[in-house]
């Protein structure tokens, strides 16, 4: 028994050890998101130069499954997940509509788009991190999936790829289709 | 002299003002508002470097922030009110003192509780041992012939 005493700071040593050796693995980049579940925070952002002219708010994510990308053309990991986006595009999968997060002037994010192509359905200028602040985002790039009743129901944070599409998004968004799908057959009967 | 001169000068940079991040097209024109800016800013977590307060950061995500805080001061919020729109966005991580909640009770009361622990384990040791001087004899088992023997043996061989 005596003998066990000694043994105790060890044991703590470990579990401690234990705790800390977890707590490298974890990111702290990764933060949990404060509006999964919740709807679509109040914006209205002016439309990206050469654009649709009608810019981008909350109001338009009613209706239909989209996703609110926020990237930027300063932004390398945008650059990253750039290819994949059009391949959404491409294939018509659902539409991405963009968060234009803190260009340094007013034709940076347009040149970059016109360079690299258009992803994206709606866009809006946020030179001031005002829709950026109130999505809650930390970094670009990040990817909102919306439903069709303006709820954020999931956030990414860092770029799309064909693995996160495939083993998150794209699940998600067949389940969010057939949830309204369902809903509307249930309001018709 | 020269040396006089250099630690005078030192000591003289130790008098400066912390450096802030906040930059004087920032702030606002009524000091009292600034200052209740400036408390709120001091508490929230930039999210770019993570160890540092807007205040602090040069962060352009930081900036926006203290500049949004100051949109909301002057849109009349209470410093409570603007902090609450922060961690609604962010979560309490955004907070640099983090709150009292049943979550974060061990973090506050773990190191009074670990050394609460010390104490008791000191008090333990000592009580034990001035028993245990006490105990030693009490329940010794007093030696065989057998051994008696090989001791004496071993102390006349000393001699």
């Amino acid at each position: 028994m005596n003998r066990l005493v000694f043994l105790l700071p060890l044991l703590v040593l470990l579990v401690i050890g234990g705790y800390l050796a977890v707590g490298l693995t974890l990111d702290p980049k990764k933060l949990p998101s404060m509006l999964e579940g919740g709807p679509v925070p109040a914006f209205n952002l002016a439309p990206l130069e050469g654009r649709d002219a009608r810019g981008f708010s909350n109001e338009d994510l009613l209706g239909e499954v989209s996703l609110v990308n926020v990237f930027g053309s300063w932004c390398v990991a945008c650059r990253v997940e750039h290819p994949f986006l059009m391949k959404i595009k491409e294939n018509d999968w659902v539409p991405i509509h963009a968060i234009d997060w803190r260009e340094p002037d007013r034709t940076a994010g347009p040149d970059w788009l016109r360079r690299f192509g258009d992803p994206y359905t709606l866009a809006g200028d946020d030179p001031r991190s005002k829709a950026a602040i109130a999505f809650g985002v930390t970094g670009a790039p990040e990817t909102f999936v919306v439903d069709p009743q303006g709820i954020i129901r999931y956030k990414h944070v860092g770029p799309v790829t064909q693995q996160v599409w495939d083993d998150t998004l794209a699940p998600l968004i067949e389940h969010l289709r057939a949830e309204a799908a369902n809903k509307s057959k249930g309001e018709g009967g | 002299m020269k040396r006089v001169l250099l630690m005078a000068m030192l000591a003289l940079l130790m008098l400066s003002p912390q450096a802030w991040a906040v930059n004087p097209d920032e702030m606002l024109k009524d000091p009292a508002l600034e200052a209740r800016a400036r408390v709120i800013g001091k508490d929230l977590r930039c999210l770019v470097c993570q160890n540092q307060s807007i205040d602090d950061s040069n962060a352009e995500l930081a900036r926006d922030l203290r500049v949004l805080v100051r949109d909301r001061i002057l849109a009349g919020d209470s410093n409570e009110q603007v902090i609450d729109y922060v961690v609604s966005r962010y979560g309490d991580f955004v907070l640099l003192n983090p709150p009292m909640k049943k979550k974060t009770l061990l973090l506050w009361y773990g190191p009074v509780i670990i050394l609460g622990l010390g104490v008791v384990a000191i008090f333990v040791f000592y009580r034990r041992r001035r028993h245990g001087t006490v105990d030693a004899t009490a329940g010794a088992v007093p030696l065989s012939d057998a051994e008696r023997a090989k001791i004496d043996k071993i102390m006349d061989g000393d001699r």
